[in-house]
């Protein structure tokens, strides 16, 4: 089989050999895909919220009081690189490294965004304690709904990658490990690639959304 | 009192019912509704049958089986609240009526509510699903335990709108539940939250519908059958299915930051704190606008099966009724202000948006045409479902001029907000979605029960749902232009008084056909044997879906169809090679049963009676529940059940025994019991 | 297996990918850290290099390209933005007409 004929939906490929597996990937990436973006038309729907509604102080204080110009950027970093570090998981699990190497890339990524999650907490408890809960104005409402959305993905995410670290372990992630029942095992492991792939977009296209915010939201509210 | 608030939260002696007699009669019917169902099965002994071949099942004809009752118990439940307003503005001329305003309010609310998110949607869905995978020689949709899941989140939103029957009072701000008056300072008790929580709940479970009929659509459809050899119906399921997908979020945006107002005091919407409530308006519209074509298209799609099949013609103009659809499905992206024109904003937005409204009649008006012109010179028969598309055109041409009406900006001032509105949405929506969903249940039903339903009953109800509906709302036209403003409890001017009676005497005719619909089901239980069509094709149907038996095997074929041209079933049937037998069987692998649906059901029914009742332990509980069975799901390892070829082949010759030895009828026998569902092909 | 592109081609992808992310990120927040520019102009550099950020990791993570096999679920992204353009883009105008009509300090 020719790359170009295994190659067929976007992220990436695992170069499934049979065909009846291919197509099984094709259409739960494309479900996957549909998700994605009627979650982005949700971000995007909190974005315009959190446009129209960013001068609505209501005598409270502003971004300049209540962003951390350090901490939106140790984020970005954090984020930032575990979309690379979970691009390596997947590479390592498509190149058959050992699987000490898979779970390992999965592991770094999921303490760069535990971290992320501990500064956003930061970020939150210190926006509350300079008087800018999410009670105070219309402005910190839609702040804390945008970023909170954000946040909430990243969580799941991260226990999503829990649950594929104990998948990856139990059951491996290479094809053709044990020659004794082959099949069913074949199976087995194609299920977890196929769920790394979709978990690979999900941790991806959370990193896209946080362009959206540490640029709008963050930078915005800061620049002078 | 501070350990009953853990435990209980909100939850006291008060939340009982015995405010007023009509509310402990409704919460009674409830309760003994459930007991009934609860003992009957137990008599019966089946519950195990009801747990293995039901509530796990993730065959996509029986979940959509399970939807549509969903839909007919709610719509029992809707249309009883529309007769009781309609009773109480009768009476409340000059005086109080036997309903208080708040309950009166609860009442438009419930009612718009549940006919919306709980009869019309799974309606539309409960069909699709039933119809679609065997429309496009699919075995299954492609995700089967989704959808499972989805029918249990659309059923515990439902179950939540029942309980709020029973336990405190329900929401008094409307179907769109606008804010200000929906946040905490002027609806402090629990009926939005229930509201809300029931809404959120339905509303994921739609997105995931969408999504997996999306996804089915384009990737499970059979050999040959190319995106413009699909039947029209499975067009308007795709489309339907788009527009789901990218219109449900706006709700959940605008009732997810309405709950953080409630819950966490934010300033979204509220009067004070830099709050908008043009916001929500924004976001509702966002959603609500597509919403209507949501339910409104698969109507579409039911009607051009209908007009087809019973004219015994292809669909006169496939391919602009395509692009029709299509048109309107992007269109309903851009016309969303028409809700509010009168919300504030400058002259020049809100004749875009008219302009944008009136476009969309273009397309709608092209397929009226497109119907009518299928008929033309067909062999037209009167069975039930295509006097329901009668009705249906005829009627909906009317409710869609009055929309026009409403499209300029000019008009919208003058009746905003009157009962005109009323009668143009109930207008649209009774000949459009409801009478198409009718259609739709006497044109499948015998595909998927093995029987016809009693033509004698389905007149009557058709002709009682029609002259029940045109009482009923063609004197609000009247009273909106009048004046009456909409969800009035009582009024004192005397030349809405016979105008009122009217309409309610049109609601005890829908009443009728509501009862009608019901003794036409029991009849046909009763004499199925009489009415059986086991060989599958009672209407000289012209699609995939009728080229197998009624009711289909749980693989819905037993081997994939070939597709060569539209009408796929009826190219077969005239070039006489209808039922070719396959030359060898094969195993076949189907999804086996699985609980997570109805974990996740329960888990999203105790979430959001805990939510709405600050019940914190429950709510945590549920939402625990809901992770762990998805993680739970996923260490699953058998999946899938393979059905031996041996069994396909014995079931699937013992099927063609059968089609051997019944008569092919006439069309002219179509109705009598002689129609064991072969049909005579036509000769041409 | 041989036509299969190898672990350092696509390694690459993703390095080339990561590098010009921080770069991207890196010029907004120096921007706002030091306000080298006038505000306009910083916003303006902060809109495109975060466009222009989104399409990298489209392209470099998540491996979206014009080639053909991909065609379904880039038209897919393509209505989507074409949704969202709408539905922002409707809400936005709206809002600037209520705005500018109903408060008397706009005017
Ligand atoms: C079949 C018999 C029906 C009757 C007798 C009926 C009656 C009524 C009445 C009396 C109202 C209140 C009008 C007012 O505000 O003054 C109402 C509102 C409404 N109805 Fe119906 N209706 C029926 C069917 C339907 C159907 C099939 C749908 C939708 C699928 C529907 C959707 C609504 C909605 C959305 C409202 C607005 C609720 C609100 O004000 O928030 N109705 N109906
Ligand atoms: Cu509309």
């Amino acid at each position: 089989m020719t790359a170009s004929a295994t190659r067929r939906h976007p992220g990436l490929n695992l170069d499934h050999g049979d065909e009846a597996a291919q197509l099984q990937t094709e259409e739960l990436m494309f479900g996957f895909w549909i998700f994605l973006m009627s979650d982005l038309v949700l971000f995007a729907l909190l974005f315009a919220t959190f446009g129209t509604l960013r001068h609505a102080l209501a005598g409270g204080p502003g971004p300049q009081t209540l962003f951390e110009l350090g901490s939106a950027a140790k984020e970005t970093a954090l984020l930032l690189a575990s979309s690379f570090t979970f691009g390596l998981a997947t590479l390592s699990m498509k190149h058959e490294h050992a699987t000490g190497a898979v779970l390992g890339w999965m592991g770094l990524t999921l303490l760069l965004g535990a971290g992320f999650l501990g500064l956003e907490v930061h970020d939150f408890v210190s926006m509350t304690d300079k008087g800018g809960g999410i009670d105070r104005s219309a402005f910190t409402a839609a702040t804390f709904a945008l970023v909170g959305t954000h946040g909430l993905h990243v969580t799941f995410g991260s226990l999503w990658i829990v649950v594929m670290m104990i998948q990856v372990g139990l059951i491996g992630h290479r094809r053709d490990d044990s020659p004794t029942h082959a099949a069913g095992r074949r199976k087995l492991v194609d299920r977890v690639h196929n769920r790394m792939l979709r978990l690979a977009l999900f941790w991806h296209f959370l990193d896209i959304v946080w362009i959206g915010i540490f640029s709008f939201v963050y930078l915005g509210g800061l620049a002078r | 009192m501070s350990l009953w608030h853990a435990l209980f939260g909100k939850l006291g002696y008060d939340a009982l019912p015995f405010y007023s007699a009509i509310a402990t009669g409704a919460a009674s019917m409830v309760v003994i509704g459930a007991l009934v169902t609860v003992a009957g099965l137990t008599w019966f002994g089946a519950w195990g049958t009801l747990w293995r071949e039901w509530l796990t099942s993730v065959d996509h004809k029986r979940i959509g089986i399970m939807y549509v009752v969903i839909a007919l118990v709610m719509l029992s439940r809707a249309l009883i609240e529309g007769c009781l307003m309609r009773a109480q503005q009768a009476v409340a001329y000059d005086q109080k009526g036997f309903l208080t305003p708040d309950h009166f309010s609860q009442l438009f609310s419930t009612h718009g509510t549940i006919m919306i998110f709980f009869m019309a949607m799974p309606f539309l869905i409960g069909v699709i699903n039933f119809v679609m995978p065997l429309q496009i020689g699919a075995r299954d949709v492609s995700f089967p335990v989704l959808n499972s899941v989805s029918l249990a989140l659309t059923a515990a939103g439902a179950a939540l709108l029942m309980v709020s029957l029973c336990l405190g009072k329900f929401s008094t701000g409307g179907w769109s539940g606008y804010p200000p008056y929906t946040e905490i300072a002027y609806s402090p008790g629990v009926g939005v939250d229930y509201w809300i929580w029931a809404l959120s709940l339905s509303s994921i479970g739609t997105t995931m519908t969408g999504l997996n009929f999306a996804v089915t659509i384009y990737k499970k459809r059979a050999p040959g059958l190319t995106l413009m050899r699909m039947p029209l119906f499975v067009w308007a399921a795709l489309c339907t299915a788009i527009l789901m997908v990218f219109a449900m979020p706006p709700l959940t945006v605008a009732t997810s930051l309405l709950a953080l107002d409630r819950y966490a005091g934010a300033h979204f919407f509220t009067n004070g704190g830099g709050g908008n409530m043009m916001n929500y308006v924004n976001l509702f519209w966002l959603f609500g606008h597509p919403e209507v074509y949501i339910l409104i298209l698969p109507a579409f799609g039911v009607f051009s099966e209908v007009f087809s099949t019973f004219s015994a013609k292809a669909l006169y103009g496939y391919t602009s009724l395509v692009i029709a659809v299509m048109a309107i499905a992007v269109l309903s992206f851009t016309v969303w202000l028409h809700h509010f024109f009168t919300m504030g904003q400058g002259a020049d937005v809100n004749s875009a948006f008219g302009i944008a409204t009136m476009l969309i009649g273009i397309p709608t008006g092209v397929k009226i045409y497109d119907w009518i012109a299928t008929m033309y010179r067909g062999r037209v028969r009167f069975s039930v479902p295509l006097l329901y598309a009668l009705a249906f055109l005829i009627l909906f041409a009317v409710g869609g001029l009055s929309g026009i009406l409403l499209a300029n900006p000019g008009v919208d001032y003058q009746v905003h907000n009157t009962v005109f509105l009323v009668a143009h949405f109930h207008n649209v929506i009774i000949p459009g979605v409801l009478f198409g969903m009718l259609a739709a249940y006497h044109y499948w039903f015998p595909k998927a029960f093995g029987f016809r339903l009693d033509e004698r009953w389905g007149r009557i109800s058709c002709a009682l749902w029609t002259a029940g509906f045109l009482l009923a709302f063609m004197p609000l036209y009247v009273l909106g232009a009048m004046g009456l403003p909409r969800r009035t409890v009582s009024y004192t001017e005397a030349a809405y008084h016979p105008w009122t009676l009217i309409a309610a005497g049109g609601a005890a005719l829908l009443f009728a056909a509501l009862a009608s619909l019901i003794i036409q089901l029991v009849v046909s239980i009763r004499h199925r044997a009489a009415l059986a069509v086991p060989a599958g094709d009672p209407w000289d149907g012209r699609n995939l879906e009728w080229s197998v038996a009624a009711p289909p095997p749980e693989y819905n074929f037993a081997t994939l169809p070939h597709v060569d041209g539209i009408d796929a079933f009826a190219r077969r049937k005239s070039a006489h090679d209808a039922y070719p037998a396959p030359p060898a069987y094969e195993d076949i692998e189907i999804p086996r049963p699985s609980a997570l649906g109805p974990a996740i059901g329960i888990a999203g029914v105790a979430a959001g009676f805990g939510l709405t009742w600050h019940i914190w332990w429950m709510a945590g509980l549920g939402l625990l529940l809901a992770i762990g069975a998805v993680i739970a799901r996923s260490f699953v390892r058998e999946t899938i059940e393979v059905i031996d070829a041996a069994t396909v082949a014995a079931e699937d010759r013992a099927w063609r025994a059968l089609l051997a030895s019944e008569p092919a009828v006439d069309r002219d026998a179509e109705c009598a019991s002689a129609n064991r569902g072969l049909a005579l092909p036509e000769a041409v | 297996m041989s036509k299969a592109p190898g672990y350092r081609d696509e390694l690459r992808s993703y390095v080339v990918g990561i590098v010009l992310a921080v770069l991207l990120s890196g010029v907004s927040f120096a921007l706002v850290a030091w306000h080298p520019a006038s505000l306009r102009t910083t916003l303006w550099v902060i809109s495109v290099a975060a466009a222009l950020q989104a399409l990298v990791h489209f392209r470099c993570f998540l491996h979206i390209d014009l080639s053909r096999q991909k065609r379904d679920d880039l038209s897919l992204i393509v209505f989507s933005v074409l949704v969202i353009l709408l539905m922002v883009g409707g809400s936005f105008w709206i809002y600037d007409s209520q705005m500018s009509l109903m408060q008397p300090s706009a005017a």
